[in-house]
C-alpha cells in the first residue's frame, strides 16, 4: 500500500516538472516592462504605448521551454532571457532584436549582466556559472552564437540566483545547500573567476534571493538575501558576516498563534530592492501582498516596516521589479501550465506606487497603472484574468519550488525495495 | 549477567575496533542530498564535541587554537593516526563521507586516547561531503595543510563531476588554505602511514607524489 502511495506522489511530481513561476523585469528607466510566463516573452514598451515586437532571427517561438530568468542590465542597453530550453538570448533594448543566442549544456536558473554591460552570466541546474563576453552588442550589431565558459561553481547545486555587486567587483551566487559564495570577478572573466573572497552563511535552507541595498555611506553595498527558512539576512560581503536577520514570515502573521509553522509554506520567492528610503520587497509564499523591509545602513540592522496586502484578489506575487525612476513596485503572479487542468498560461501584473518610508503605499487600480489597459492586454494575455485560476497557481508554485529546492527526505522502511535496482544487490539473489 | 557476546566489534585484545564489522562499499555517492548535520558556519563547528580535553566546554572556542590540518577522505584513518603524534599541537580533522568507516575511525582515536592518555587529543573525524561542504567547516585561509589521499581519477567522462579536485573545487580548497611554504616532513608519511600506501608497498607497486602549495594571485587588488 505504501509503495503505491509512493509511486502516485512521484507521479503527480511529474506533472509538476513544466510548473514554472511568471516572472517580471522593469527597465531601469522604465522605459519598458518585461514579462515571461512559461515560453512566452512578452515586452510592453511604455514610452511608445504599446507593445514591443521582438525579432529573433531563429523564427518564432523564441524559446520552446519555460523561462526561468529574464534581466535588464543595469545600464538599460540590455535584456537577457533564459530557461528549460537550454538556451540563453541576449536582447538589445533599443531595438528588441536578438543579438546574441548561447546555447547551454543544462537548464539554466539564473542569470545576471556585469555591471558595465560588457559580460552576460548564467547559472545551470548543476551549479556551474558561465560566462559570455558580450562587448560590442547593441543596437543593430547582431553577435550571432556565442560559446560561454564556465567562471566558477557550487559544487551539485542549483543556484537560483546570480547578482553582480553595485561596483562591479564581485559576483555572488546562491546555492540550494544554502551557501552565498561571494568571488571576485577578474577582469578576464573568461579565465574563470578563481579567487573567493568569502561565503555568506547563515540561511538554513535554500537561498532563494539576491539583492543589494545602495547607500550613500556603504559604496560596495549591503546584501540582502531571502531563503527557504523564511529569513531574509544583512551581511557585509567583503568579510562574509552575518549582520542581521529579520524573521519575515512571522513578523507578517504567517505563522499559527502557537508557533508552529508549516514545514516549508513560507519560503521567500523575491526580495526587491527600492532606491529611495531604502525599503526593501519582499514576496513570500502565501502571502497575498508583500511585506517592506527598512534597512538601517549605519545601525545595519532590518526591520518589518509595513506589510501591503492586495485587497480584493488573491494576489501572492511570483516576481518583483522596482523602477527607481518614478518609484513604482511591479508585481506579476502567474504560471506557465496548471497541472491537470488545461488552463492556458496564466499572468497578473499589480502595480505599486509611493514605495516611501514617509507615504503609505498604494495599489493602483488598473486603469491608473502606467500604460493602462493596454500593458494589461500585452503583458497578460487578456485585459481580465480569471481569479479563481489564482490560488491553484499560486499552491502549483509552492509545490515546484519545493521540489526542485527543498532536500527529499527518502522514508527508512522502504529503503530495501529501492536498494532492488543495485548492481551489487541484484547479484546476491 | 549477560553472556559473553559473539560478536564484540572492540578487540578485546588491543582494545581497537575491529576492521571487519565496518565493511562498507568503496564508494558513496557525493552527489546526493545529505541528511547529516551540517554546521551552519565555522564559528558555529563545536570543538568540545571534538577535542574534549583541549576545548572542555563548548563556550571556551575562543578563536585561538583552529584546526590546521584537513584529510579529505581520510578512510580508516591511517595517516591522521601517524600525524597525530607527529605534531602533537596541531589540531586536525578527518572528513569522510561513508558512515560505517566515520564510526570505525571515531572508535579508533577513542581507543587510542584511553590507551595513551594525553596522546591523540588533537584529531577527529567528522561524516561529511566535504565538496559542498568545506566552507561549513573552515574559515578564509584557516587550514595550513590539506590531504588528498586518494582522489579516484573517474576515467569516464560522465564521471569526471565526481572528482574530488576539479578546477572549481581547486578555487574552495585556494579559499580554506593559508598561501605559505616550508620543507614537509609529512612527505615520506604518504606512502608509509596510509593504508593504500600500506596496502601498495605490500604488493610491491610504484608510489607517485603530488604535493602542491598554494599561490598568492599575481592580480590581487584588495
Amino acid at each position: 500500500m505504501e509503495e503505491a502511495e509512493a509511486e502516485a506522489e512521484v507521479e503527480s511530481n511529474r506533472d509538476n516538472v513544466e510548473v514554472a513561476p511568471a516572472l517580471i523585469a522593469v527597465h531601469p528607466e522604465q522605459i519598458s516592462v518585461a514579462v515571461a510566463v512559461g515560453p512566452d516573452l512578452r515586452v510592453f514598451d511604455l514610452l511608445a504605448g504599446s507593445a514591443a515586437s521582438l525579432v529573433d532571427e531563429c523564427g518564432a517561438p523564441f524559446h520552446k521551454d519555460p523561462i526561468r530568468a529574464i534581466r535588464f542590465g543595469s545600464r538599460g542597453k540590455l535584456f537577457v532571457s533564459a530557461g528549460d530550453d537550454k538556451t540563453v538570448k541576449i536582447w538589445s533594448t533599443e531595438s528588441w532584436r536578438c543579438v546574441c543566442t548561447v546555447s547551454s549544456e543544462k537548464r539554466v536558473s539564473a542569470v545576471a549582466i556585469s555591471e558595465d554591460g560588457c559580460h552576460v552570466c548564467f547559472a545551470d541546474k548543476f551549479g556551474v556559472v558561465w560566462v559570455v563576453d558580450v562587448a560590442g552588442s547593441h543596437g543593430h550589431v547582431t553577435l550571432g552564437d556565442r560559446k560561454p565558459t564556465p567562471l566558477l561553481s557550487h559544487y551539485c547545486s542549483i543556484i537560483p540566483s546570480l547578482e553582480f555587486s553595485p561596483d562591479g567587483r564581485f559576483i555572488l551566487s546562491a546555492d540550494r545547500d544554502s551557501k552565498i559564495r561571494v568571488t571576485n570577478f577578474p577582469k578576464k572573466p573568461l579565465n574563470g573567476a578563481h579567487e573567493i573572497q568569502s561565503f555568506c552563511l547563515g540561511h538554513t535552507e535554500f537561498v532563494s534571493c539576491l539583492a543589494f541595498v545602495h547607500a550613500r555611506e556603504c559604496p560596495q553595498g549591503l546584501l540582502v538575501s531571502g531563503s527557504g527558512d523564511s529569513t531574509v539576512r544583512l551581511w557585509d560581503i567583503s568579510s562574509g558576516a552575518l549582520l542581521d536577520t529579520c524573521e519575515v514570515a512571522a513578523k507578517a502573521g504567517l505563522l499559527e498563534s502557537n508557533g508552529e509553522a508549516e514545514e516549508h509554506g513560507h519560503a521567500v520567492t523575491d526580495l526587491c530592492t527600492t532606491i529611495s528610503g531604502l525599503l526593501i520587497a519582499v514576496a513570500i509564499q502565501s502571502l497575498q501582498g508583500i511585506v517592506l523591509l527598512s534597512c538601517d545602513v549605519s545601525a545595519q540592522t532590518l526591520s518589518v516596516s509595513k506589510v501591503v496586502s492586495i485587497a480584493g484578489e488573491a494576489f501572492v506575487p511570483t516576481c518583483l521589479g522596482f523602477s527607481p525612476a518614478e518609484g513604482k513596485l511591479w508585481m506579476v503572479t502567474g504560471v506557465s501550465s496548471l497541472p491537470a487542468c488545461n488552463y492556458p498560461p496564466l499572468a497578473r501584473v499589480r502595480v505599486i506606487s509611493a514605495i516611501d518610508a514617509e507615504q503609505e503605499p498604494v495599489v493602483l487600480g488598473d486603469d491608473e497603472i502606467p500604460g493602462g489597459e493596454k500593458l494589461l492586454e500585452t503583458l497578460q494575455g487578456s485585459a481580465s484574468v480569471d481569479e479563481s485560476a489564482f490560488l491553484a497557481a499560486a499552491e502549483a508554485v509552492k509545490t515546484a519550488m519545493r521540489n526542485l529546492l527543498i532536500k527529499k527526505q527518502y522514508p527508512a522502511d522502504n529503503r530495501e525495495s529501492r536498494k532492488k535496482t543495485r548492481n551489487d544487490r541484484k547479484l546476491k539473489m | 549477567m549477560p553472556e559473553t557476546e559473539v560478536k564484540a566489534t572492540i578487540s578485546k585484545s588491543t582494545g581497537l575496533p575491529r576492521k571487519r564489522f565496518y565493511r562498507a562499499r568503496a564508494h558513496s555517492n557525493p552527489l546526493s542530498d545529505s541528511h547529516f548535520p551540517v554546521p551552519i558556519s565555522p564559528s558555529q563547528f563545536d570543538y568540545s564535541l571534538h577535542y574534549p580535553q583541549i576545548f572542555p566546554s563548548s563556550d571556551q572556542a575562543d578563536g585561538s587554537r583552529k584546526i590546521q590540518f584537513a584529510d579529505i577522505g581520510c578512510g580508516f584513518g591511517g595517516l591522521l593516526i601517524s600525524l597525530s603524534t607527529l605534531f602533537p599541537e596541531t589540531l586536525m580533522i578527518g572528513m569522510e563521507l561513508r558512515d560505517k568507516v566515520t564510526e570505525y575511525v571515531k572508535e579508533r582515536i577513542l581507543s587510542l586516547r584511553v590507551a595513551n592518555p594525553g596522546q591523540y587529543q588533537n584529531v577527529s573525524v567528522v561524516r561529511t561531503n566535504s565538496m559542498k561542504y568545506i566552507p561549513n567547516y573552515f574559515e578564509k585561509a584557516q587550514l595550513t595543510k590539506m590531504f588528498f589521499l586518494f582522489p579516484d581519477p573517474h576515467f569516464k567522462e560522465k564521471n569526471h563531476r565526481r572528482r574530488v579536485i576539479s578546477p572549481f573545487l581547486l578555487d574552495e580548497y585556494a579559499y580554506v588554505l593559508k598561501a605559505e611554504l616550508e620543507a614537509d616532513p609529512v612527505v615520506k608519511l604518504l606512502s608509509s602511514a596510509t593504508e593504500e600506501g600500506q596496502k601498495v608497498a605490500r604488493n610491491g607497486g610504484q608510489t607517485f607524489q603530488a604535493v602542491f602549495r598554494r599561490i598568492v594571485p599575481s592580480d590581487k587588488t584588495s
